[in-house]
């Protein structure tokens, strides 16, 4: 039975349309995970020196002991917000002759094995090697790595647990949030116990098979409760969120694009992915903090502050607009079939990005505080990502061909992603710091900053003609699109 | 109304559709029959300009429907979940519909009021996305955003399919009606002969692309059908 179990896990993970990407973004994206692999695995090697060398008076592992019982706290805060029991998996298992509480050990035995568990192995595991190394005592280094080893498998079915309520979220993370600023204001220490309590383990390795008979208890409590709950309208059932209709009818006053932006204001907030879109262009207004604090980048570099000025007011614009029309493509043949003219529903797009950077733009107002020439400069990005940016991410996205399921979750979800993607970098990055780094090199900062605006402006003004373009390309390219957006990955 | 002619549909060599004429008049209620993969869905997307044919053309009320888009403004489709938008819920979808056929919110609340039998206080109200709606009610809404304008033309794929015993029965009226009381040309497939033969005036068979049958609809019909399909 379990060798069935393995079977269909395996199908799960390769069949999934994770795997079934273009080469170019499979590569990519083993380099983002070697990437993490190997700063988690710097961090866990590197970490005993580096704490020596900060720390030189204290013991690297006792600092590191005094601080876990804030590490595990996080841990099951995060976990709460991310990680779920995958009970949906066995729904097509429930009506087959398997008993029930072989699935239920099923789903729990899984979680064991998620990769939440995994992450900060990455890290424990060549930290106790380099404790070994540098003559720790091996024995009680084991039994140190095997006590975190469950304790993470204790956080691990403590969360299901307590994932159901509210209650239990706010009690951590109010006991977090009392720890931290005990800690502050030197009211309670609970360093000095999570410290003596993890010494303990160093010193009696023994001791770890706690965590381990904690972990076997939660396991068994969570087996209890799911066991009587394997039904459909129960811990099987799918979950529906009431419609919040928020009344938009100010909109209408925008004329006959109304309807569409209506309906894209409502897409935006009511899709995880497009949400997730939504608040992280407010993220990179923060973009620029990295770069303008920076003498080196203003001094040497400053085509890479246009880079930074540009992400400030453009995150929406450009992380919205490479995915157009995609993001429609569940209903592509309904607005195919209607009477309406593509122009419409292309204008309501452009105005979405064109208002989104204008409101980025008012909010970023406080980078003021880092000099006019820095906000010009903001100015001058902005006014690229209106003018240039969103008529060329139109003009880009008929050529997507990928279908994006509105329903899968935001993060790192790559769905709809193709070569367009990278390529549409080139002009949308690449000209304007070209255009800014030329003029500025040649005539002065002032030249390059005007010849950035004024290309924005050229579009702006040419923008009836550049839209017909676009639609007309949309047009032609109609049933090509309509075909790869029945495709389902 | 509808005139094909000459019309096929190529994937490589494998032809799905290949239909040498085929006219619907005006106010005609059209059924469309076949087994699977017979080419019913494919040649309602060529008259809905969804996907091109091979060779030939379709014109709706004389207008060549892959030269000019002026037909969608007579004509109301409803061919599978793809024509919902999921994430509105059935109001903001009829009132969306509604704008682009020119209704305004009064209008669209005043058509809504003759389906509310229909939608038995399943649909409206209930602060629910299209999504989370069951198949059948999903194709209730589709169904009624498809009749929504006063369109001349009415093309539905499977429309009885999911629905319960008494929406079907209520969809048959309202077809029927359609086309003898508001000389509505209704177009029709479906896999269930009775309801076909019940609602149609005529019946098309269409096997792996081919119309193999064209029948106006009598009380033999459905015994012809039956013992067409029984192999």
């Amino acid at each position: 039975m379990i060798l069935h179990f393995l079977k269909l896990e395996w199908k799960q993970y390769f069949r999934s349309s994770y795997w079934g990407k273009g080469l170019a973004l499979k590569i990519l994206m083993v380099f983002f995970a070697l990437y993490f692999i190997i700063s988690f695995l710097s961090i866990g090697i590197g970490g005993y020196y580096i704490l020596k060398k900060e720390f030189p008076d204290q013991d690297p592992l006792q600092l590191v002991n005094s601080f876990l019982a804030f590490a595990i706290l996080g841990d099951l805060i995060f976990r709460y917000l991310m990680q779920k029991l995958p009970v949906m998996n066995i729904k097509p298992l429930l009506i087959l002759p398997i008993k029930k509480s072989k699935l239920v050990h099923y789903v729990l035995g899984k979680s064991a094995f998620s990769f939440f568990n995994f992450m900060s192995l990455f890290f424990y595991i060549p930290f106790s090697i380099v404790l070994v190394k540098e003559g720790y005592n091996s024995n009680g280094i084991l039994g140190w790595f095997f006590a975190i080893f469950f304790i993470i498998q204790v956080v691990n079915f403590l969360n299901f647990l307590i994932n159901k309520s509210n209650i239990a979220f706010w009690a951590i993370a109010l006991l977090t949030a009392g720890l931290v600023a005990a800690q502050k204001f030197q009211l309670f220490d609970v360093t000095v116990y999570s410290q003596q309590l993890f010494d303990a383990i160093v010193a009696n390795p023994l001791l770890a098979v706690i965590p381990l008979i904690i972990a076997g208890i939660l396991y068994y409590i969570n087996y209890l409760q799911l066991r009587t709950k394997v039904y459909l309208d129960d811990a099987v059932a799918t979950k529906t969120k009431e419609a919040n209709s928020v009344d938009l009818s100010w909109a209408n006053r925008l004329g006959d694009v109304a309807p569409f932006i209506k309906n894209d204001i409502r897409l935006i907030w009511r899709n995880k992915r497009t949400k997730t879109v939504f608040l992280m262009s407010f993220l990179f207004l923060f973009y620029g903090l990295i770069f303008f604090d920076n003498p080196i980048y203003r001094e040497k570099m400053p085509a890479f502050l246009l880079f930074a000025a540009l992400f400030v007011t453009g995150g929406f614009t450009i992380n919205y607009g490479q995915f157009i029309p995609a993001w429609d493509s569940s209903h592509y043949k309904l607005l195919m079939s209607q009477n309406i003219r593509y122009r419409k529903f292309l204008e309501s797009k452009w105005f979405l990005m064109v208002a989104m950077t204008t409101i980025l733009y008012l909010l970023s107002m406080p980078y003021l505080y880092y000099g006019i020439d820095i906000f010009l400069m903001i100015t001058a990005g902005a006014i690229f990502n209106i003018g240039f940016n969103s008529l060329f991410l139109l003009y880009a996205g008929s050529f997507n061909r990928k279908r994006i399921d509105l329903n899968k979750s935001g993060f790192s979800n790559m769905q709809g992603t193709s070569a367009t993607q990278f390529l549409i970098i080139i002009p949308l990055m690449i000209l304007p710091i070209l255009l800014y780094w030329g003029f500025n090199t040649l005539i002065g900062q002032n030249a390059g900053l005007i010849a950035v605006a004024t290309t924005g402006v050229i579009c702006l003004l040419f923008k009836n003609y550049f839209m017909d373009l676009i639609e007309k390309k949309y047009l032609k390219d109609k049933y090509a699109t309509i075909h790869a957006f029945e495709q389902k990955s | 109304m509808i005139v094909s002619s000459n019309i096929t549909k190529k994937y490589g060599q494998a032809e799905v559709l290949n239909i040498e004429s085929l006219d619907i008049p005006k106010g005609q209620s059209f059924g469309l029959v076949g087994n699977n993969g017979a080419g019913k869905t494919t040649f309602f997307n060529i008259l809905l300009d969804l996907i091109r044919p091979t060779t030939g053309t379709i014109k709706n009320n004389n207008i060549i429907v892959n030269e000019s888009e002026d037909w969608k403004t007579f004509t109301g489709s409803f061919i599978d979940e793809s024509f919902l938008i999921s994430y509105l819920t059935p109001e903001e979808y009829f009132y969306f519909i509604g704008d682009l056929r020119g209704m305004n919110t009064a209008d669209v609340d005043t058509f809504l009021q003759q389906f509310e039998e229909l939608f038995n206080d399943e649909i409206i109200g209930k602060k629910k996305y299209l999504r989370d709606l069951s198949k059948g009610n999903q194709k209730k809404a589709g169904i009624v955003a498809a009749l929504m304008g006063n369109p001349e033309v009415v093309i539905l794929d499977e429309p009885f399919a999911n629905l319960d015993p008494t929406t079907q029965i209520r969809l048959k009226k309202m077809l029927k009606a359609l086309a003898e009381e508001n000389d509505v040309t209704v177009l029709v497939s479906s896999h269930d002969l009775s309801h076909v033969t019940e609602v149609c005036e005529r019946i098309v068979v269409l096997d792996k692309g081919v119309i193999v049958k064209d029948i106006n609809t009598s009380t033999e019909t459905l015994k012809e059908l039956e013992s067409y399909f029984a192999v």
